[in-house]
């Protein structure tokens, strides 16, 4: 089940990407609407972290092209932001919070422009909606990896973009950074935006997205997350793999019994 | 007067690679400065040859090319021949300057230049190569001045390309997001390292010139945890070591080059013992009044 939307924020056509020669990713077409929650969930290996890094040009692709808001990347590099890993970076770096989160003002300043009070303040404000306004002056290696989670939303969000990519954001987080996290995406959603997760827990997977792509090396489906999160569709995605059926199973079972209320 | 321009040189070579240091050093880069200061000699021949004459703009061009030609080729081996990165960097510059060497051995006859002072410089000599006006007024020396203008470019590059430096050194994948050459600023700063490099070959040589690019960072990354704060504590490491390695080779009769370079390791040594952060007697003593 692909569903192709009208107007889509990001355009995928026929994208192919390899390393070495070996495909990671095999023609993907997609279309993602506006103002959704949209969760990339599959196995791993699957190539969840590819396909976002491919959508901002990151990474070489075989073929095939990405358009967001109808555009090539290039034109829109200021309304796009990305949430790396956690672990992409080396966080002994002698930075403190709030040098890391004011990065998120760099692309818009340009060439030889240095940081004034306007961006400082979008900085801030960005650390007090993460909760994490405290920890300005913290040099970034006394931080908790929930806390380094946060700062790297702050700097995405001191970037007051369109679209916000981003990879695993609940990895390794506390449960109180999970709900903060997820709320704040709620908020950005309801504001028009859109957010694409990474995602690999498909427990929370309904309760968190509006839209899901399943992915296993080719497109499984896209979606609204009701039509797409069936028992047939996640076998495809995670046919064989006895360990995740498992969860699959258990995803089913609270389907027929619903634990928690969906907000 | 002697001990000012020796004193002066080592420390605009300092200042120069103690700035460019604290960026390689943070991307784990350091030997690739290591790699350039030896693989630009082939550059340097070449344009000796080329000009007949030891002038000094199309030296800095010929080993500005050989240095940005051996991070391209470090990067090369790397990504597409899937060597480890030490190794690419062993292999590219090792070979690099083994040429250089036997250019200047075939051309000896016709090129002013030996392997000894390429490597360990000789800084004594500075303050014999005066530049006199027609008057016959001494401006001092031309290796001082020469020094003078490529601090000044390396002082203005970081300045302006700051914030980029920062965030490409930091977080390549989100500068690439965010619309920020990661390449274009990996390169600026490989031809920054090479003009120092060829700027204080001759000088200093390219043991110090390595000593600089690493030593002072990593002792000022001991020091502290803010990034603008390591940039000012290098350079001023730097400059206490050019001092310091001066007199300590007046009083040993020793080479200025090495004593400035033991110097330097004798300021990472002390921070490593003694840093407030991260000094080893400092933690043990925090570990032990934790642990009663």
């Amino acid at each position: 089940m692909i569903l192709q939307v009208e107007n889509p924020v990001v355009e995928v056509h026929d994208l192919t990407v390899s390393y070495e020669r070996k495909p990671v990713l095999w023609g993907i077409d997609l279309t993602l609407p506006a103002g959704a929650l949209v969760g990339v969930i599959g196995p791993n290996g699957a190539g969840k972290s590819t396909l976002i890094k491919a959508m901002m040009d990151l990474l070489p692709v075989s073929s095939g092209y990405v358009r967001i808001f109808d555009q090539p990347l290039k034109q829109v590099y200021s309304r796009i932001s990305y949430v790396p890993q956690r672990e992409s970076v080396d966080w002994d770096f002698p930075a403190s919070v709030f040098d890391v989160v004011l990065m998120g003002r760099y692309g818009q300043l340009g060439l030889f422009k240095r940081p004034r009070k306007a961006d400082k303040d979008a900085a801030m404000e960005a650390l007090e909606k993460v909760g994490m306004q405290s920890f300005a002056n913290r040099q970034i290696s006394q931080l908790s990896g929930g806390q380094q989670q946060r700062v790297f939303l702050a700097r995405a969000l001191a970037q007051n973009a369109d679209v916000y990519f981003m990879d695993e954001p609940f990895a390794g987080v506390d449960i109180a950074t999970e709900t903060a996290i997820i709320q704040l995406l709620r908020q950005m959603r309801d504001q028009g935006k859109t957010v694409i997760v990474v995602h690999h827990d498909l427990q929370s997977a309904s309760e968190y997205f509006d839209w899901v792509v399943l992915l296993n090396m080719r497109l499984v489906a896209s979606g609204p997350t009701e039509q797409v999160l069936n028992q047939e569709l996640l076998e495809q995605t995670y046919g064989g793999k006895l360990t995740l059926l498992s969860k699959v199973g258990d995803l089913l079972r609270k389907q027929e019994f619903p634990a928690r209320e969906k907000s | 007067m002697n001990a000012f321009w020796i004193i002066l040189t080592g420390s605009l070579v300092a200042t120069c690679c103690s700035l460019l240091g604290c960026f390689l050093i943070l991307r784990r880069m350091a030997m690739v400065g290591d790699a350039i200061s030896h693989a630009v000699l082939p550059g340097i021949v070449i344009a000796f040859l080329f000009t007949g004459a030891r002038d000094t703009v199309p030296m800095l061009i010929g080993a500005g090319l050989l240095g940005v030609l051996t991070t391209f080729l470090i990067e090369f081996f790397h990504r597409f021949a899937r060597v480890q990165a030490d190794a690419a960097i062993g292999v590219t510059f090792t070979w690099l300057f083994a040429i250089g060497i036997i250019l200047i051995s075939v051309f000896a006859g016709q090129v002013d230049l030996d392997q000894d002072c390429v490597l360990y410089g000789e800084i004594a000599y500075v303050p014999l190569d005066l530049i006199i006006t027609e008057g016959g007024l001494s401006l001092g020396p031309r290796t001082v001045w020469m020094l003078v203008v490529v601090t000044f470019l390396i002082g203005l590059f970081i300045v302006l390309g700051y914030k980029e430096l920062f965030l490409t050194t930091f977080d390549p994948a989100f500068a690439a997001a965010i619309g920020i050459s990661t390449t274009l600023w990996y390169y600026l700063l490989m031809g920054a390292v090479s003009l120092t490099t060829v700027a204080s070959f001759e000088s200093v040589g390219a043991i110090l010139v390595v000593a600089f690019l690493v030593a002072p960072p990593a002792t000022a990354y001991l020091l502290t945890d803010d990034f603008k704060t390591m940039l000012g504590i290098s350079v001023l490491l730097g400059i206490i070591a050019s001092f310091a390695g001066y007199y300590l080779a007046v009083w040993l009769d020793g080479s200025i080059a090495g004593a400035i370079a033991t110097v330097t390791g004798i300021e990472f040594l002390l921070a490593f013992l003694f840093s407030p952060s991260q000094g080893r007697l400092r933690r043990q003593k925090r570990v032990q009044t934790v642990g009663h």
